[in-house]
């Protein structure tokens, strides 16, 4: 549940969308090489809503503004084809009523969205269908109502919705991303912590660049961050309250915490504790203190990554003489590698659905994004380049962000460093806009259910 | 000078990649002369503590062994360290950019905490040795090029007051 009552969005049901046979669908298993024409009618309102929500947001048109949150989301999935508004023929108050589905099928549009904007008591209001226009028929209908300034959220619910109808899965749009900002030279980078909506609005620093902050990852509920900070030049993760800005340090460790995550509940931060050249992988519970040491052995244990259901952990060794992946039970008991590729391999995250671990692989100076299964089989790499690691995954677990770097002269000059997102398919690699360069992306769950 | 095979392949590869990229500079034969195998045995970004005693020893990729050139520099900072009691030390361990970065928050860890066994060795107090590592975070030569990354493997010994 959301702790701040501002972001909450009521969802009412207009009308249970029928278990009904539509003809539209979208296989989002492979690479799809032919996205769904889809058409968003801006979403329209009475001159009066309009002038009102002008007036308090300083927004002309605002169902026009959510139909476009709504069409970039779906492009951006590669699935979706949002066709030209300048090919519709139908004027939105009248195609929200009752679409003339010919027009629309006339445009090759297969999928509609038609919808209403208005305020009602300060509220605003909005309502959407998801027509099919083959068919002839409304797939679904849904009215949310909240602030008329969580009007972004308002279009990311929406593509949630019609994902969902449309794929069968949860969406992965109302979310936020949290990464680190970075300006200035390669040798003296300023970061800070940076969050925002995940199609890069939005965006709110956490921190002023004071000191190095580095991982940032949110908590089950998207309210907490853990992360790595150098404040007063001692290297410990922290811990930060988003909404209050309160934070602090977790554990009184004699040397540096680093790498952390919490525990799929949330009541525990799972990190790596280097002291006298060897890292090893402590929990520290939230609620008691009591810190438990999980690995005891010479070489590097860090990354660790719980499973979605918390009975397992994926970490990152070099007791073989090389970084590799292992898996382990949560209270450090049978350590076993799982991959076993050409190179090195890092970062492991487990998926949130439970049957993929993604990775950073290292192999005759190039990077890879991949995913392999638990048991370390069926390696894919999705993305090779220069330069990029850290993946996370979408809260549905069919996207991974992660952050690369780009190769300097001799000099210094050329370097950048971006967010780019992937498929799980390896198809429908994008760049991540952000306010500066970025990295260390961390996804959070969906903020509304 | 006598040169390796890895080492006389090293330059091959590297000037047969910098002709199929045209991009060759000239500097390519003084770029493998300050390195020994992928250590950096040169001075360029070399402070120094006192007169003689340089500040940082390199390392090889992935690796936190000190070379017996490191042991020496060590050594130097280990005897103005006992010859100035009344001065701590931090030592900064580092990593190139090659890495993923929670691994080379360790390896750099695990690097100034090997320049510290050997100071402790040569008779200096474990509590005048703080160390920090920063991992990729703070490189000194901004490039990527295996001769910037050989600067970037290191740890530095600076004086905490």
């Amino acid at each position: 549940m959301m702790r701040n009552t501002k972001i909450i969005i009521f969802l009412f049901l207009l009308f249970y969308p029928f278990k009904s046979f539509s003809l539209v669908e979208v296989d989002i298993t492979r690479g799809n090489l032919n996205p769904l024409p889809i058409a968003v009618s801006p979403l329209f309102s009475n001159p009066e809503s309009e002038s009102q929500l002008e007036n308090i947001l300083k927004i002309k048109n605002l169902g026009q503004e959510i139909s476009v949150v709504v069409e970039n989301n779906l492009k951006k999935t590669g699935l979706f084809n949002p066709l030209s508004k300048d090919a519709f023929l139908q004027k939105p108050d009248v195609a929200h009523f009752k679409p003339r589905f010919e027009d629309w099928a006339l445009i090759k549009s297969q999928a509609l969205i038609t919808g209403k904007v208005s305020l009602i008591d300060e509220k605003l209001r909005v309502e959407f269908r998801l027509w099919d226009v083959l068919a002839g028929r409304e797939m679904l209908a849904l009215a949310f109502t909240t602030v008329p300034k969580n009007w972004r959220r308002v279009g990311h619910i929406i593509t949630d919705k019609v994902y969902e109808r449309l794929t069968g899965e949860k969406g992965y749009f109302d979310t936020r991303i949290i990464y680190v900002s970075e300006e200035g030279p390669k040798t003296k980078r300023i970061k800070k912590l940076a969050i925002m909506d995940q199609d890069g609005f939005n965006t709110k620093y956490l921190t002023l660049g004071n000191e190095l902050v580095l991982t940032p990852r949110f908590n089950p509920t998207n309210q907490m961050v853990t992360y790595l900070s150098y404040f007063k030049n001692l290297p410990r993760v922290y811990l930060l309250d988003i909404e209050t800005g309160i934070q602090e340090v977790v554990g009184d460790f004699p040397g540096m915490t680093f790498a952390p995550r919490f525990s799929p509940n949330g009541k525990k931060i799972i990190m790596s504790f280097a002291k006298d050249g060897n890292s090893d992988i402590y929990t520290m519970d939230l609620e008691n203190r009591i810190v438990e040491r999980i690995t005891n052995h010479p070489s590097i244990d860090t990354s660790p990554s719980y499973s979605p259901d918390g009975q397992y952990i994926t970490f990152n060794s070099d007791r073989s003489g090389y970084q590799q992946i292992y898996i382990m039970k949560n209270d450090g008991t049978k350590v076993k590698r799982i991959s076993f590729g050409n190179g090195l391999y890092g970062t492991p995250v487990w998926s949130p659905r439970g049957d993929l671990i993604a990775f950073t692989k290292l192999h005759k100076g190039k990077f890879y994004i991949g995913v392999m299964r638990t048991d370390g089989k069926g390696e894919r790499l999705l993305t090779e380049n220069y330069y990029q690691e850290a993946p996370s995954w979408s809260p549905n677990g069919r996207v991974l962000v992660f952050y690369r770097e780009t190769k300097s002269n001799d000099k210094g000059e050329g370097f950048s460093a971006k967010l780019w997102s992937i498929d799980l398919t390896g198809y429908n690699e994008r760049l991540v806009e952000t306010e500066t360069d970025g990295s260390d992306p961390s996804w959070s769950s969906l903020l509304s259910n | 000078m006598n040169l390796s095979r890895i080492y006389r392949n090293a330059i091959l590869v590297l000037l047969m990649s910098l002709v199929l990229t045209a991009c060759a500079t000239k500097k390519t034969t003084t770029t493998g002369a300050q390195m020994q195998g992928d250590v950096y045995t040169g001075t360029d970004t070399v402070k120094y503590l006192a007169d003689g005693v340089p500040d940082r020893v390199f390392f090889a990729t992935n690796e936190s062994v000190l070379t017996t050139r490191s042991r020496e520099t060590l050594r130097k900072q280990a005897g103005w360290l006992r010859q100035n009691p009344s001065i701590n030390i931090v030592v900064e361990g580092h990593a190139d950019e090659r890495g993923t970065r929670e691994y080379n928050l360790a390896l750099g860890e695990r690097r100034a905490n090997a320049a510290k066994d050997y100071l402790m060795t040569y008779g200096v107090s474990s509590d005048r040795i703080s160390v920090i590592s920063y991992g990729k975070e703070r490189p000194v030569d901004s490039g990527s090029n295996p001769l910037s990354w050989s600067k970037n493997r290191r740890s530095v010994t600076v004086k905490a007051n």
